[in-house]
């Protein structure tokens, strides 16, 4: 793997929404092995730039670059076959159908004459579960009777059993206690290890001053700008977001 | 002692739902005997009420899928009647200058037809349903009235009869039966079909070390699924051919005619559509992936669309499936007549609807269980054939099936609320 070409390269990305500007002209990118972070107020284009990339949206202009080549994605099928996962916010889980069933929805396992094979689903859920979340004990029973970090820790699985190199979290944290929010933590840190890329939308400063690489900040659907997270303190991130300055230009202009 | 009771069905695995279900169909049917002094439970009453629920019970299989992916087709009774309509011209007039009279192919082309037909107006709606995103309420009321009035335009009218010879074996009646052997071998092939599922899941489940059902509990089971096949056909085996019919049944079965010769009906050919219809539905409904996407989407479409299905062309495909099962209670229904005028099928979206409403599938969509139709489509007959049998004039028939449905449907939110499912 070339560490030199971006895992994802979004090039001036747009979309509008009934003569709204949601994402206006942005461009970010990702290397394998990096967390870049993705902040802003609400509705500042965030998600809307990942369902982009998810295959959610359809983008108005722009373009995407997967591993040096350029991505037609059209819809979340074409996302997945370029090994991209996605953690949605409001975690996409039918609430009517088990675990298994959600974790393999629309890559169901099937036996050898096409039919659902619910039991071997269910083996592998237990397999993954087992290592995600270990106190994870309701396989049959519908996701509706889990508890949120139940249900986030089945969200998560799908994104990871599939062979990501490509992970989008959506506010991954935003439903969990401490507990679960510090087991997040430290799989995203383990999944780094692994060489995948990770875009992470957060509004918690420390989260992303913690666990991420780079940040890219929106706001109003424009890109404020990317910066090395090392290189900026809290205020600085603060300042791009509910200002929209960049620190750097900042210190160049004083 | 109402722990233990409720231990017992679990670990049967056999949920209150399906339970009270037949609790109710139960009470109904000693119900109607005490009243009707003995006259319900008789083989020739459950055979005609078998033959009667098959039709309705056949749409509601599809309305399950229409209903769990959050939409309704009120189409259906005016689809039922233009397909029959058309399928009896063509066997009636097409068909017989083309091939000749009494030609063998009739019936079959007739039957391909009608599934075609039923296919292919459903995938129209679904169509618009899915692509035009125009809800399903509208389209299909409004297919409501045009298949009604297209089916008026296919014989300005007129009544057609007398249907095909062969065709009207699928209707059922003395003649479209099973007979007796081959009703007990039908009944052999479906008890030795259910055991072995029963264990080949039961092996799966234990291969992949799941907790597996107590062995006492997997018998009873299997006790109960071959009771219940064989009962049912030894009592259509039961039911005598009436003396007028017996020469002209006598000569079908290649049986010679002999004074003091008795005959059985045996299994109606329409119930074991409707059984064939059924267990295909459940493997669609629960072991493919097609049944899988329609009930995801039915619970949350856009984590489905996210998901990567195709929600819109689900859409067309459950439609479609609902119209090929139309076709195939046309043919049940008309063959059943023996002729086809402008009435066939009439207010049937409305029973039809019942019997899937009453066997708790959820007007909310992502819930709803193929057999849970069949048992509701049963309960709805049941009430009607009852009520009829113990003299209860039509309106007041109306009145107490309108309030059943409701009532019904009350339960089933109760239920819910109380299971938190």
């Amino acid at each position: 793997m070339d560490k030199n070409t971006p895992l994802v390269d979004m090039k001036d990305i747009h979309i509008s929404f009934g003569g709204i500007k949601a994402v206006d002209h942005v461009s970010v990118d990702l290397y394998p092995g990096e967390v870049v972070g993705l902040l802003g107020h609400n509705g500042a284009g965030k998600s809307t730039l990942i369902k982009i990339l998810s295959g959610a949206y359809q983008a108005d202009g722009g373009e995407i670059w997967i591993n040096g080549e350029k991505a037609e994605i059209h819809n979340p099928r074409d996302a997945r076959s370029y090994n991209i996962e996605t953690i949605y916010q409001t975690l996409a889980l039918a609430d009517n159908l088990d675990s298994a069933s959600n974790l393999f929805l629309g890559r169901e396992l099937v036996t050898s004459i096409g039919m659902v094979d619910d039991d071997a689903m269910e083996a592998e859920t237990r397999k993954i579960m087992g290592r995600l979340n270990p106190n994870f004990e309701k396989f049959s029973a519908p996701v509706s009777a889990l508890s949120g970090g139940q249900r986030q820790s089945v969200a998560i699985a799908r994104a990871v059993y599939f062979n990501a190199r490509i992970l989008i979290m959506d506010e991954p944290t935003a439903a969990l206690g401490p507990q679960e929010t510090k087991m997040v933590s430290e799989l995203i840190k383990q999944l780094k290890a692994e060489g995948i890329g990770i875009f992470l939308i957060s509004h918690d400063i420390h989260d992303v001053m913690d666990l991420c690489d780079r940040a890219s900040v929106m706001k109003n659907g424009k890109l404020v700008g990317t910066v090395d997270v090392d290189s900026v303190t809290d205020d600085d991130l603060l300042g791009m977001i509910i200002l929209g300055k960049h620190p750097h230009e900042q210190s160049e202009d004083a | 002692m109402q722990s233990s009771t409720k231990k017992f069905f679990n670990s049967l695995g056999i949920d209150t739902r399906l339970l009270g279900m037949i609790g109710a169909l139960v009470v109904l049917w000693i119900m109607f005997d005490l009243v009707t002094g003995g006259r319900f439970l008789t083989p020739r009453n459950l055979f005609n009420l078998s033959v009667q629920t098959a039709s309705v019970a056949v749409m509601a299989t599809g309305m399950v899928f229409v209903i769990v992916t959050r939409h309704i087709d009120l189409s259906v009774g005016s689809m039922l009647g233009f397909i029959g309509m058309t399928v009896a011209a063509l066997q009636v007039k097409w068909l017989p200058e083309m091939v000749g009279l009494g030609h063998w192919s009739i019936w079959i082309i007739a039957v391909f037809a009608a599934i075609a037909m039923g296919a292919a107006l459903g995938a129209m709606q679904g169509w618009i349903i899915g692509y035009l995103t125009v809800p399903a309420f509208i389209v299909t009321l409004g297919g409501l009235l045009v298949y009604r009035g297209a089916m008026w335009w296919v014989t300005q009218g007129q009544t057609v009869a007398p249907l095909d010879p062969t065709f009207k074996l699928l209707g059922g009646g003395a003649d479209g039966t099973l007979g007796e052997t081959l009703s007990w071998a039908f009944g052999i092939f479906a008890s030795a079909a259910a055991v072995v599922l029963i264990l080949m899941s039961r092996r799966r489940k234990a291969n992949h070390g799941f907790v597996v059902k107590p062995v006492w509990a997997e018998g009873i089971l299997v006790a109960l699924a071959v009771g219940l096949v064989m009962g049912y056909v030894w009592i259509m085996n039961s039911y005598p051919i009436a003396k007028g019919a017996l020469p002209r049944i006598a000569e079908a079965r290649g049986v010679e005619m002999v004074d003091g010769l008795t005959l059985y009906h045996g299994v109606a050919i329409p119930v074991v559509i409707l059984l064939v219809v059924t267990v295909g539905m459940t493997i669609i409904s629960t072991r493919t992936r097609f049944g899988r996407y329609v009930y995801a989407t039915g619970g949350n479409p856009e984590a489905a669309e996210l998901s990567g299905i195709n929600t819109r062309l689900l859409t067309v495909k459950v439609f479609a499936l609902m119209g090929a099962l139309t076709g195939i209670s046309a043919i049940i229904a008309s063959a059943r007549l023996g002729s086809v005028d402008v009435g066939l099928g009439t207010l049937d979206e409305l029973r039809v609807i019942a019997a899937a409403v009453i066997g708790g599938t959820a007007l909310a969509g992502g819930f709803g269980t193929i057999y849970g139709a069949v048992i509701g489509a049963l309960i709805m007959q049941s009430l009607q054939s009852g009520m009829a049998s113990v003299g209860v004039d039509a309106p007041l028939q109306s009145i107490v099936v309108g309030l059943v449905l409701v009532f019904a449907v009350w339960v089933d939110i109760v239920y819910r609320r109380k299971t938190g499912a």
